[in-house]
């Protein structure tokens, strides 16, 4: 983005408003932590997030590492996306998995998506954190993904245990934050906090940021169960009675793991076109559909339980 | 064996296709681009009308940008509740909550909320809101008039120095429309205001139950020809005053990628640069020149507040983090000032204890030597104290065991403020906006003349000023009583 000034007034866009603030955020937290760590879970407000992070430090490397928490069901080309990302950036990518669980057979099938995102996905996250002996960890969480995110902080501080306290938190002025930790203690940190949805997809428009191709809508084949459009990659995805295969226009409007993740039928097969589908659904399918929007609250709070 | 939930995000059965005859994305993305931002804060006590008065806001102004997208509605309502409810339900079960962020856009401007309520730990909360609101929206009730607590809220938005005011005279339905109860609030507040140094007060009749002057210009006040809020909001300068104020940059890092670069990164706080600016490295004191602002996007040819850069200097100099890279009047070198400070912690300021202060990008060990006075939150007086609590606003003196450069808070938000950290618990304890250098510091009169004719005179320019400039012997001239006048 190139800064433009219009007469004697210097004036920049919301985008470059809000980048300057979250570049000052990840060189807060390079600069005064011991070992901060990225957390990056392939989707578009990591590649965002990991976009701001070259900006902060060009010319030279991202100065930390990125991490993914990876369950082993997610989508092969979320994985393929992931290795050729972090590749071309000549950024060091640690992956972690829960190898214990999925060697006892963990999947949620078996034992239902709350306990299997439990092991997968927040102890796998903890275990980690600890084994890498991170002191911050960044996570591409919004305030406006949420209600309760709303009052979360930047600069999110976690205990011993790595729990969050929503009535204790450190206030937060100006562009100062606090970073003193002792041994054992962390702070999750969130440089996207401000941005909203539409902001993340209009600067990796504008930026021309990869993102993995499952975004985008193409002919798929799903198997369609009511309203819902799954893709099987896994083999314990099974068919059941009333299943049919088809091949539909679709995209993912989120990325997670393959066997708990649906896919939308979309049209939307470019960035600006997914710009334009947030925009026109937005009304009637986020607010008017309160168990769809109930559902999406749940598996967002599941998520943060302990993943953020 | 349970079944994993699936999300179910449908999408309508025709899919879009048909919405984006009417909706141009090319033309969406270049509206989208040539917006700004603007952060702002609202106060009012419980009851004035602010849940209203955003929830409208939000409403209405969100009815405004889906009409520019010429969105096909669908018919769709859009929930109202849904907009505020958050902070209401968690204020109804006693939680306490102290600032949520909510978002907005028009096809002008978009727009940060820091909704604070206004109960019992306003002042900690207002005060965490107002910190990066270039804009307060101060509600009262024109059925009440004036009240402690309006006066209460807009003593602490000035406090922390926002530069624009909006006096949100609300329920103006409750008082028949009647410009006389408008004219009477007004009176009475402008005084107030401007004791207090609320820059600029925007004063504003409306109602946030029947919408008048908040989108649209209300009919019921033909008495009234001033922007509807939203009108003002959109058109509102917040900016000039941190890009008209002397360049400051905090370094945050030194990046050396390589033996040939050296650059030094950090967040313009303040005013314009440009390659070939001379700038001032703090506290070593040395002058050099910026050679490039370098940026992931190419080389910039000026940037200013807020944009953050990376800047390669001319001369090798040692510059490191919670340095200061400065221009024109230099920021002031001191290890005690005096400062208001409102206090957060549980545990009450201690002139014993040990804290930290976090200025810009620099931290260093220090104490606070003596409280000079602490401010009544209800008649707004000063009175002697030895200590402050939380939520407890006053004036101190700090010191610190190194030299920062500072700034008033007055002239300078980010170099003028800092925070307080409490060094056994960690706790951010107290955030602090720099009144002045204390008065016997270290440096005596000769000292500061000789630094100010550095800073202002460009080396040599002494030597061959013409003696027909004026204009430039009349600045220095000027700046020159004004230290002697000090
Ligand atoms: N007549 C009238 N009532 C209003 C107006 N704005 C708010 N109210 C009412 O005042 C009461 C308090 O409003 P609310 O928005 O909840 O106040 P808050 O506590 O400041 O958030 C509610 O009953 C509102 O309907 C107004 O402009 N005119």
């Amino acid at each position: 983005m190139s800064v433009v000034s219009s007469g004697m007034a210097w004036k920049i866009s919301h985008l470059q408003a809000l980048e300057a603030e979250s570049i000052h955020i990840i060189r807060e937290v390079a600069a005064e932590f011991q070992r901060p760590v990225m957390l990056y879970s392939i989707g578009k407000d990591s590649s965002v997030m990991v976009r701001l992070a070259q900006k902060a430090f060009y010319p030279g490397p991202i100065p930390f590492p990125l991490l993914h928490v990876d369950t082993t069901y997610k989508f092969k080309e979320m994985i393929e996306f992931r290795d050729t990302f972090a590749a071309s950036l000549g950024v060091n990518l640690i992956v972690h998995s829960n190898t214990a669980a999925l060697e006892a057979g963990a999947n949620p099938f078996r034992l239902g998506t709350e306990r299997c995102c439990g092991l997968l996905k927040t102890q796998s996250l903890l275990d980690a954190l600890r084994a890498g002996n991170y002191d911050a960890a960044f996570g591409g969480a919004r305030r406006d993904e949420e209600k309760s995110r709303a009052k979360e902080r930047i600069f999110s501080f976690r205990d011993r245990l790595g729990q969050w306290d929503p009535k204790n938190q450190r206030p937060e002025l100006w562009n100062i934050f606090n970073s003193r930790v002792e041994p054992g203690e962390s702070i999750r940190v969130f440089p996207l906090s401000n941005w909203t949805e539409l902001d993340v997809w209009q600067y990796i428009h504008v930026e021309n940021i990869p993102i993995p191709s499952l975004y985008f809508a193409k002919e798929r084949k799903v198997l369609v169960r009511g309203n819902s459009l799954v893709m099987p990659e896994q083999e314990f995805v099974r068919p059941q009675p009333g299943d049919k295969f088809e091949d539909v226009m679709c995209r993912m409007r989120s990325l997670g793991c393959s066997p708990c993740t649906g896919a939308i039928r979309s049209e939307a097969d470019s960035v600006p076109k997914i710009i334009a589908e947030l925009v026109t659904v937005r009304n009637s399918e986020r607010e008017n559909r309160v168990i769809d929007h109930d559902r999406e609250g749940s598996m967002e709070l599941k998520k943060r339980e302990g993943y953020f | 064996m349970s079944l994993p939930v699936i999300a179910q995000n449908g999408v309508p059965q025709n899919g879009i296709a048909n919405d984006t005859v009417h909706f141009n994305i090319e033309e969406f993305l270049a509206t989208e681009q040539s917006k700004d931002l603007l952060r702002l804060t609202t106060a009012g006590s419980v009851d004035d009308g602010k849940s209203t008065l955003i929830g409208r806001m939000l409403h209405d102004a969100r009815g405004a940008y889906e009409d520019q997208l010429k969105s096909a509605s669908r018919g769709g309502q859009i929930d109202f509740a849904l907009l505020t409810d958050g902070l209401r339900a968690e204020r109804e079960q006693g939680i306490t909550i102290d600032v949520a962020y909510r978002y907005f856009a028009t096809p002008k401007r978009k727009f940060i909320l820091a909704d604070t309520p206004g109960h019992e730990q306003y002042t900690r909360n207002m005060a965490t809101g107002a910190s990066t609101a270039e804009l307060a929206i101060i509600l009262c009730d024109a059925s009440r008039g004036l009240t402690t607590q309006s006066r209460r809220h807009a003593y602490i938005a000035a406090l922390l120095g926002i530069p624009k005011f909006v006096i949100a005279v609300n329920k103006m339905d409750l008082v028949d429309y009647n410009q006389d109860v408008f004219n009477e609030i007004c009176a009475e507040f402008a005084p107030f205001l401007q004791n207090a140094s609320a820059r600029d007060p925007y004063f504003l009749p409306l109602s946030a139950l029947k919408g008048d002057n908040v989108v649209d210009r209300s009919s019921k006040m033909p008495w009234f020809t001033g922007p509807s809020l939203l009108e003002y909001l959109e058109s509102v300068d917040t900016r000039t005053h941190s890009l008209e104020a002397p360049f400051r940059m905090a370094v945050q890092g030194v990046l050396r990628p390589d033996q040939t670069f050296r650059g030094y990164t950090g967040q313009i706080a303040s005013g314009v640069i440009r390659p070939g600016d001379e700038v001032l490295a703090l506290p070593s004191g040395r002058r050099t020149r910026v050679r490039r602002i370098v940026t992931f996007d190419g080389d910039l040819e000026v940037a200013f507040a807020p944009l953050s850069v990376t800047l390669a200097l001319e001369d090798e100099i040692d510059i490191g983090r919670g340095d200061i890279i400065a221009a024109g009047e230099p920021p002031q070198s001191a290890r005690t000032f005096d400062s208001t400070m409102v206090w957060f912690d549980s545990k009450p300021l201690d002139t014993a204890r040990h804290y930290l202060v976090k200025h810009a990008s620099h931290v260093v060990p220090a104490h606070v030597e003596a409280v000079r006075h602490r401010l009544n939150i209800l008649s707004l007086d000063s009175e002697p104290a030895a200590s402050l609590s939380m939520n407890e606003i006053g004036v101190v003196r700090i010191a610190t065991s190194r030299d920062l450069f500072i700034d008033r808070y007055a002239d300078n938000r980010l170099t003028g403020s800092f925070i307080l950290i409490d060094r056994e618990t960690n706790a951010t304890a107290a955030a602090g906006m720099i009144l002045s250098r204390a008065r016997n510091a270290a440096e005596n009169a000769a000292d500061r003349v000789a630094r100010l004719i550095r800073s202002f005179v460009p080396a040599g320019a002494l030597l061959n000023l013409p003696a027909e400039d004026s204009a430039a012997v009349e600045e220095l001239r000027r700046r020159l009583q004004g230290v002697w006048d000090e």
